[in-house]
């Protein structure tokens, strides 16, 4: 090993005065970033911070003076069982919504990917199936209330083809609201993810296909050792992004079943409005925002565990 | 270099102005959408003159330009006011009214549901207007009715919707029925026959849907109101009285028979007047507002308007549900005298009876006739169904009142879908309402 010699520069004759960072050079990048800064602050920060504070006081917004009172309101509605029911129905509208916008989002993504349909073809396949995206969710309540209403189209057509003698009342029926409103919910969603994993699907090489043909892979095994890992970090991030917006799921219930008949669809979401806007107990209405919050806080931590492992 | 930090200095200070008005522009829009103006310059115009603020729903409801034109009346009458309107459809403005009640941002004028009355009263929100009208020396024997909280007057009732009993001449002719029914068990024996009928057809219909539950007081009390009933005592809620008892009983038989549209326990008010107007229901009780919908919609439809039925063997005054577009005054407005002034130029007579033919409505001014009571038929017998009978809502001025319609709904609905026994929804009923006053 040999010592390598540095080449050092000639010392300048007169030395260059040292520029010091001036504060206002400092703050070159914060005045940059202060709208947005400012933007966050008060869209996100203030109102999250009014409403934690809110939850911790008793009788807010109704009354001008409100005295603290710990966690109490966090035990009444933890304690509420209209709360665990609510809780219950998110879980399953969120878990079945999921995980069904993921199973129908891949098998439409696979079938615009697949070299057994001509383009135009694909391209007839892709308009329609982008189309329920296309929609505000106003319209979807809409569009879904005629077609389920008993006097609808679906119904109409069940009774043409015998499968029901009677008009259903789906949205009304007790057991069978929640059903048909994560229905609604299912074909709101899955364009979403179809995309997405549309462009994951393209970006997969070729060649891991054709070397696994060349080892014998079959058509399934090529899916399960190629396509999936492929797809793997679409299908978690993808996932944990529709979890946590499905689970705050509130105008397509609101304008749907508005959270009955009874309490069978009552979400999270419908509660907590009903508490502000009907009860006017926006004390409880707060406590009950904080828990969605930090269960969607949760799943925005695994989101960003998953991104950064990634990374 | 020089030119590149000079160019940092100036983002800095455009950065900086930007958020900061920004920060301004946020600051400026709480509560802006009831109150905005409120605050600039308390509410005066750069001549010099008071900016009242009306905020209401009744503006996108009427014809296009009606509510402005007659406050133009009211600013020609009154050089030096000026009205801004601020305007948004009902739920919005029930939610915004909230929002400013909390801020102390309400506009000076604010329309108001008796539903909200109670909560805003108590919040001190709006202002003692029996006060107002002593102060100004206002004749209030001319209002039809005024709602009060603790015995004073906080709302008046600028408009009624009244809700009588909307039939379908050709679809109860062919199901045998020669004329609408007057007393219960007639209407009962309507129903069956209509449902019938068969094509999808239903007897009555009834909207139940939790999310805009007045469906209880539009549908299901009026039952109870028009045979002379009440589902109140000495001010106190009574649910389990005999009255309200039979009244849903009787809701429950027509369910039990089939002879309600399917689809009620989510159905809203919209959809009992599309499936009316439709020719697919026999019988429903709806706002006479809709009497124009109706006919636009369907003309061929024939259908005629009467009391609602009342119980067999009741000959006393028939209560009539309504509901109305009311008005009430800002306790945080600067400008109290001036909103006075526009709330009594709303309820003088010929201005009362302008408002009332335009909505189709009601007058809240004894005095008032409106012009369609002339012209129309059926105007004007529901005219005199609503002077024969009593007006009767008594879920103004109750406290969290759509909470109370919410908890008798989801009541309600566990005897039609679930069977349980009409007792023990009138008992839970009461249970819940009892916490609330």
């Amino acid at each position: 090993m040999t010592a390598t010699q540095i080449p050092t520069r000639a010392a300048p004759t007169q030395e260059a005065p040292r520029r010091r960072p001036l504060p206002l050079r400092r703050l070159v990048p914060y005045g940059y970033l202060s709208p947005v800064i400012v933007l966050m602050i008060v869209l996100m920060i203030v109102p999250v911070v009014v409403v934690i504070r809110y939850s911790f006081l008793d009788n807010v917004i109704m009354t001008p003076t409100s005295s603290l009172v710990g966690w109490h309101n966090y035990v009444t509605v933890l304690g509420d069982p209209l709360f665990r029911t609510a809780a219950r129905n998110t879980a399953v509208f969120t878990s079945v919504s999921v995980a069904v916008h993921l199973l129908l989002g891949l098998a439409f993504a696979m079938l615009l990917n697949t070299t057994l349909l001509g383009q135009r073809t694909k391209t007839v396949f892709r308009t329609i199936f982008v189309m329920p995206w296309l929609l505000t969710v106003a319209i979807i309540a809409i569009l879904w209330r005629l077609l389920l209403d008993p006097n609808g189209v679906v119904n109409y057509g069940l009774q043409g083809v015998g499968l029901i003698d009677t008009p259903v009342a789906w949205f009304s029926d007790l057991n069978l609201a929640l059903p048909a409103v994560t229905f609604v919910n299912i074909w709101a969603g899955y364009p979403f993810f179809m995309v997405s994993l549309l462009a994951g699907l393209q970006g997969i090489s070729a060649d891991l296909y054709e070397a696994a043909a060349v080892d014998g892979a079959s058509w399934l095994q090529r899916f399960v050792h190629v396509t999936l890992p492929s797809l793997r970090p679409i299908i978690v991030s993808m996932a944990l992004l529709d979890l946590i917006w499905t689970s705050q799921q509130f105008p397509l219930i609101w304008m749907t079943t508005g959270g009955g008949p009874l309490d069978r669809t009552e979400m999270l979401s419908t509660y907590t409005y009903k508490l502000a806007f009907s009860k006017y107990e926006f004390a409880w209405a707060s406590a009950s925002a904080v828990v969605l919050l930090v269960l969607a806080m949760v799943l925005a931590v695994f989101y960003v565990r998953y991104q950064r492992a990634r990374d | 270099m020089r030119a590149q930090s000079r160019a940092s200095r100036v983002m800095v200070v455009v950065g900086a102005a930007s958020a900061l008005s920004l920060l301004a522009a946020c600051a400026g829009g709480e509560g802006s959408p009831v109150g905005a103006g409120a605050a600039d310059k308390k509410g005066t115009a750069a001549d010099g003159s008071v900016v009242l603020e009306l905020s209401q729903w009744w503006e996108p409801e009427l014809p296009k330009g009606a509510l402005r034109g007659i406050m133009d009346g009211f600013e020609q009458q009154n050089p030096g006011i000026k009205v801004k309107l601020i305007s948004a459809p009902y739920a919005s403005t029930q939610q915004q009214t909230v929002a400013g009640a909390a801020s102390k941002t309400l506009a000076d004028v604010v329309g108001l549901d008796g539903a909200w009355v109670n909560d805003l009263a108590k919040q001190k929100a709006v202002t003692d207007l029996t006060t107002l009208m002593k102060d100004a020396g206002y004749d209030d024997s001319q209002l039809a009715s005024q709602i009060k909280v603790d015995g004073q007057t906080y709302m008046i009732p600028v408009v009624n919707f009244v809700y009588p009993m909307f039939t379908n001449d050709d679809l109860l002719a062919k199901a045998g029925v020669a004329k609408p029914p007057t007393t219960r068990s007639e209407f009962l024996a309507a129903a069956k026959a209509v449902s019938k009928t068969g094509n999808g057809n239903a007897g009555w219909i009834l909207p139940l849907a939790q999310d805009a539950p007045n469906g209880i007081q539009n549908d299901v009390m009026s039952w109870v109101w028009a045979s002379g009933g009440s589902m109140l005592k000495d001010g106190q809620p009574d649910v389990t009285n005999d009255s309200v008892k039979s009244a849903v009983s009787f809701v429950k038989d027509l369910y039990d028979a089939k002879a309600i549209a399917p689809g009620t326990l989510t159905m809203h008010e919209q959809d009992k007047v599309e499936q009316f107007t439709n020719g697919r229901v026999g019988m429903m009780i709806d706002s006479l507002a809709h009497i124009t919908l109706i006919r636009e919609n369907n003309p061929k439809l024939k259908f005629s308007i009467s009391a609602i039925p009342a119980q067999d063997g009741y000959t006393g005054k028939r209560g009539m549900p309504y509901a109305s577009w009311g008005i009430g005054v800002a306790e945080n407005s600067k400008h109290k005298k001036e909103a006075w002034k526009l709330v009594q130029y709303l309820m003088s007579t010929d201005v009362n009876s302008k408002l009332s033919s335009v909505a189709n409505a009601f007058p809240g001014n004894t005095k008032s006739v409106p012009d369609f009571v002339k012209s129309d038929a059926k105007f004007k017998t529901a005219f005199d169904i609503w002077n024969k009978g009593v007006p009767a809502n008594e879920f103004t001025g109750l406290p969290t009142a759509e909470d109370l319609m919410r908890s008798f709904d989801e009541q309600l609905q566990q005897t039609l879908a679930n069977n349980q026994p009409v007792d023990k929804s009138l008992a839970d009923v009461q249970a819940a309402w009892a916490k609330k006053f």
